[in-house]
């Protein structure tokens, strides 16, 4: 599934640039404020679910459903984003998926790592999309924000933005937008072990559009999706200029940094490992955010 | 969470793996009553929640009373890793023939199980040599799985059998308590060709934690830390003296980075999650005020609908209430910065435009 489609849709849809979303849990604290804000930032949020509140509107414009079955047949949406709290996130994301969502954004923090990986192998039979758990979101800035980032720091423009962290794609962005550098599309991939969309997915999502123009990977200990990520760029011979950004060299090891999934254990998921990958993939790592456009510019 | 040994040992023989008699104990006391019990010779091992304690020392035998009275304490006391001893666990010896590596972990990039076993064990995982490795999926490993790791480390007859044995309880106990490693280094053939573990270590998935009320009472946890995750922030302690704050993991790692890079020395990780209010950062500062060696405070907010006044505002009752009188260097990005500046004019907080500036600042204004 093109991400683009999914995002933007074709020119011969009727919502060609105006895709709905629907909103899990939009009358919840935290989705609330959030599907508030991604209609001012002009989001075309369809519907909100919430069990028990079926027939109420929210902010007395977007109808609410109980169940996603109903919101997707009322609205033919495919795209949903989930803020129910962490233990009932499996079975939102269930009825997401059977309802027929193609791409979910899952927003909650602390969900178990089998949840996530439940709902992956679901989302694999249903060939849908998963972004997150733990993510800030995806976003083509000026176009459609499906998640909790401010606007703010980003611009359209032709530069990919791949980030584990929700604050540091925002500074970084930030820093690329004041030197001149919009971003295509910049996508949260989450802070926990498991991502529904790693890096490497990300990765494949963007690497053919003819519009792109670069591409800014910021990355963190953990794991070893920059790793392998690099060695991808490596075998396909990717050659737009390309920076990225490592948080955490000075971290303890075996200690959670945050996030879930940020810990180095052993050599396992290390600041050096990534980097000297990225080296070898010619990707000059930054030292600090604000080195980002600097380093894309060098390579332009 | 990460549990200590004897903790992993209480799991495996609830589960049904082979170990060795021992007893954990927290004083020279208990460990007396013990040694009585368990009868000479055995081995004396410090619990400590990192790797690499043989090496230092946390792993002593024992065969009398005198050695007894002498290594108790010596191993009582050592700090590894910067880590205390929690408790000590004293162990039969083994009549070891030779020494297996054993190890279930949560794959994250192939999302599975992943079976990791070889026939040279003792070692750290990194000089393992002849790794086995294999990928299982989500549910238990099966008796096919099981015998072909075996056969393919060249185990025989009864060795095999009872490998297969406890490669199955663990896989159980790691799919039931949704543990993210689960390893048996060594994992010992004994000389009437018995297999036993040694020695364990076991990590869980935190984010599980509300599905496993059970292991509950192996959760360590710093009264700091505890008020910090109740108010949903995450700290980590570190050894020097400029406390860090930020929102979002990822910020407040870079801010780590930077200043580490500046020459200065973080004493703690604070992530106060994604916003910023008046009531988080003054929370925030609560708990830095209970960390002792803290003589500045390193503040970088990024929140592009953060208004900087409110934070400013929790500056200023932190200081009105004496709950600090420590130098605030803070970068805060958001609305009315301006505003905020002139509130804190005359306080012991300073605004800088960029975190480089304000890392720059601490580091010079806090001298060790």
């Amino acid at each position: 599934m093109d991400i683009f489609d999914l995002l933007k849709g074709k020119p011969e849809d009727s919502d060609y640039m105006k895709k709905g979303v629907i909103v899990q849990g939009i009358t919840g604290a935290y989705g609330s404020i959030h599907a508030k804000s991604m209609i001012t930032d002009g989001t075309n949020i369809v519907a909100g679910v919430t069990p028990g509140k079926g027939g109420q509107k929210f902010e007395g414009v977007v109808p609410i459903y109980n169940t996603m079955q109903e919101a997707v047949n009322a609205t033919n949406a495919k795209i949903s984003i989930i803020f129910v709290p962490a233990k009932f996130f499996l079975s939102a994301a269930k009825e997401a998926l059977e309802a027929g969502i193609k791409l979910l954004v899952a927003i909650p923090e602390h969900v178990p790592i089998r949840d996530t990986m439940i709902t992956l192998e679901l989302a694999e039979q249903k060939g849908a999309i998963v972004i997150g758990p733990n993510t800030p979101g995806i976003m083509i800035p000026e176009l459609i924000k499906i998640g909790i980032m401010p606007v703010t720091p980003f611009k359209a423009g032709k530069i990919a933005v791949l980030s584990k962290s929700g604050t540091l794609l925002y500074e970084i962005s930030d820093a690329l937008t004041t030197a001149g550098f919009g971003q295509l599309i910049t996508i949260g991939i989450g802070g926990d072990p498991v991502n529904g969309t790693r890096l490497i997915d990300a990765f494949e999502m963007i690497k053919d559009i003819p519009d792109l123009e670069g591409l800014v990977i910021v990355g963190e200990i953990g794991g070893d999706s920059e790793e392998i990520l690099a060695q991808k760029i490596i075998d396909t011979g990717f050659n737009k200029p390309t920076v990225a950004y490592i948080a955490g060299r000075s971290a303890p090891k075996e200690k959670k940094m945050g996030h879930a999934g940020a810990i180095v254990m052993g050599t396992y998921g290390s600041a050096e490992s990534k980097i000297s990958m990225f080296n070898k993939a010619n990707i000059p790592v930054a030292k600090r955010p604000t080195e980002v456009p600097v380093l894309l510019a060098g390579k332009m | 969470m990460r549990l200590l040994e004897f903790q992993a040992k209480e799991l495996f023989r609830e589960y049904g793996i082979n170990l060795l008699d021992s007893k954990s104990s927290i004083n020279i006391e208990e460990g007396r009553k013990h040694a009585k019990e368990l009868g000479y010779p055995f081995v004396i091992k410090i619990q400590v929640p990192v790797g690499g304690r043989g090496k230092a020392g946390g792993i002593q035998m024992c065969q009398n009373d005198d050695e007894f009275e002498l290594k108790y304490p010596q191993v009582m006391d050592l700090v590894i890793k910067g880590e205390k001893a929690r408790a000590i666990l004293l162990e039969k010896m083994a009549d070891i023939k030779k020494e297996l590596y054993l190890s279930l972990f949560l794959n994250r990039s192939k999302r599975c199980y992943t079976i990791i076993a070889s026939s040279n064990g003792g070692v750290e995982i990194e000089s393992v040599k002849n790794q086995i490795i294999k990928e299982v999926g989500l549910g238990n490993v099966t008796e096919e799985i099981a015998r072909e790791v075996a056969k393919e480390m060249g185990l025989e007859g009864k060795t095999q059998d009872g490998f297969v044995d406890i490669l199955k309880k663990l896989s159980k106990l790691t799919v039931e308590k949704e543990a993210e490693l689960a390893e048996i280094n060594p994992l010992a053939i004994m000389q009437d060709d018995s297999i036993i573990a040694l020695d364990g270590k076991f990590v869980t998935d935190d984010n599980s934690n509300f599905r496993h009320e059970e292991l509950q009472k192996y959760q360590e946890i710093s009264e700091i830390e505890e008020r910090a995750e109740k108010s949903g922030f995450s700290l980590v302690e570190l050894d020097g003296n400029i406390a860090v704050v930020g929102n979002g993991a990822g910020l407040v790692m870079s801010t780590l980075d930077m200043l580490s890079d500046n020459g200065g020395k973080p004493a703690c990780f604070l992530d106060v999650g994604g916003g910023a209010t008046t009531e988080s950062v003054y929370e925030a500062l609560t708990l830095i005020s209970k960390i002792s060696k803290v003589k500045g405070i390193l503040v970088n907010l990024y929140g592009g609908i953060v208004k900087t006044t409110v934070v400013a505002e929790a500056f200023l009752k932190a200081y009105e209430n004496n709950l600090i009188d420590l130098p605030v260097f803070a970068r805060l990005k958001g609305t009315e910065s301006k505003k905020a500046k002139e509130m804190l004019q005359g306080s012991r907080t300073k605004i800088y435009d960029s975190v480089e500036e304000a890392i720059n600042a601490a580091v010079m204004g806090i001298k060790n």
